[in-house]
């Protein structure tokens, strides 16, 4: 009784894993599940109120047991994306790409094209680095010109019991349970934060951002 | 003809290729030989502005392309297949609590960017402020869910409005990189 209801349990969690694409996760087949990944995004101001601090998070639904053994892709360019005139067309760019146990910052900086395609700015912009933390290390942060730089493992700060919203969307359930279950709970991600301050990004009263993963070609 | 013409840009492309990688061996740059390389061309794959956009409007069968489509030309391409992805999941959908009817609501979600304040608190929705960022403890999913399900005042479909999930298993830090250690 006890085995099949444990059974039954690792039957639900690999089929809501399979079709967990909350938030961000797993959103599309042509990312799912793959390096490039984004699982969510974020942005708020810092515990300096002067700065603002933008997340990316990749290659979610990470167990502990398979958190060691990911890594950031050396072919996926992460760009933080900053409109600061409100046309939703990036004014300025935040490029991360990691190489050999560091990962690299360029920017905040004019792209040199907006839109679907990017080359890396290294020979133009304000450059950083910071050692990839590795997983059951104590963070790393690389703090220069008033920014400072993260990149490694985290727990997912996502939570929704995106379990349930399946079966609701599914027709199987007519609503939430309560108290509802976190589907994400226990899983980590690839993080990547930033904090820079708000006057690097803009002078108005707000930004537009979003985060874009490119691959290599 | 066809085939040769494939043929043609098959090589041409080869050509390109190499020659750039020779030209790049006499680069001394911060890209070149005594660094690492950052050299190439990165092509869009996934893209993400507000939470759970892509999964919750977009149908499968666009999925992809939503996350190619630059967010300039989003609302010209998705607003329409958004109403009706809203009209669908809500087929007693008026307005929101925000007082946006479908067409204006889905218009506002179809470019898929996240405003983020630069003068004051930056939060999903936190009771007072609406869309002025989004930090790591705002429950965005019961906003969104409120906001498809709950009509103008918030109190249609109480089943559907909170997923009853409300924090994270884990605390959040005070100070960077603020994200909790990992599990």
């Amino acid at each position: 009784m006890k085995k099949s209801k444990i059974l039954i349990g690792a039957a639900v969690l690999t089929i809501a894993g399979f079709f967990a694409i909350a938030a961000d996760h797993i959103d599309a087949p042509a990312v799912a599940g793959g390096t490039s990944d984004i699982t969510d995004i974020y942005g708020f101001q810092g515990q300096n109120t002067d700065n603002i601090v933008f997340v990316a998070n990749l290659q979610g639904l990470l167990s502990p047991a398979s958190t060691a053994g990911a890594s950031f892709d050396e072919n996926v360019l992460l760009e933080f994306n900053i409109d600061n005139d409100g046309d939703a067309i990036e004014d300025l760019v935040i490029q991360a790409i990691p190489r050999d146990g560091k990962m690299y910052f360029f920017g905040p900086t004019a792209p040199s094209q907006s839109g679907l395609n990017s080359t890396i700015l290294a020979d133009t912009a304000m450059r950083n680095e910071v050692d990839i933390t590795s997983y059951g290390a104590n963070a790393i942060v690389e703090t220069n010109n008033g920014m400072s730089f993260f990149a490694g493992p985290r727990d997912d700060p996502f939570f929704m019991d995106f379990a349930r919203y399946g079966e609701i969307i599914a027709g199987n359930e007519t609503m939430f349970n309560d108290p509802g279950s976190d589907t994400f709970a226990g899983t980590n991600v690839l993080s990547v934060v930033v904090e820079v301050p708000k006057a690097m990004v803009g002078t108005g009263d707000s930004v537009n951002i979003w985060v874009e993963s490119k691959r290599k070609q | 003809m066809k085939l040769n013409n494939i043929k043609l840009i098959a090589i041409a492309l080869l050509v390109s290729f190499s020659a750039y990688n020779c030209s790049n061996d006499d680069d001394n740059g911060p890209t070149g030989p005594t660094g690492p390389n950052f050299t190439g061309t990165f092509t869009q794959q996934d893209q993400m502005g507000r939470p759970a956009i892509n999964t919750v409007f977009v149908d499968m069968a666009d999925k992809n392309s939503f996350n190619t489509t630059v967010p300039s030309d989003q609302n010209a391409a998705f607003q329409t297949k958004f109403e009706a992805k809203l009209l669908a999941l809500n087929p007693g959908y008026t307005t929101n609590a925000l007082g946006f009817d479908a067409p204006t609501f889905t218009g506002a979600l179809a470019t898929d960017v996240l405003t983020v304040s630069l003068n004051g608190t930056t939060t999903f929705f936190d009771g007072t402020n609406v869309l002025t960022g989004r930090a790591l403890a705002d429950d965005v999913i019961s906003t969104e869910l409120l906001l498809i399900f709950g009509g103008p005042d918030g109190s249609e479909n109480p089943g559907l409005t909170d997923d009853n999930v409300d924090g994270n298993d884990k605390p959040f830090l005070t100070s960077f990189p603020y994200l909790a250690t990992p599990h």
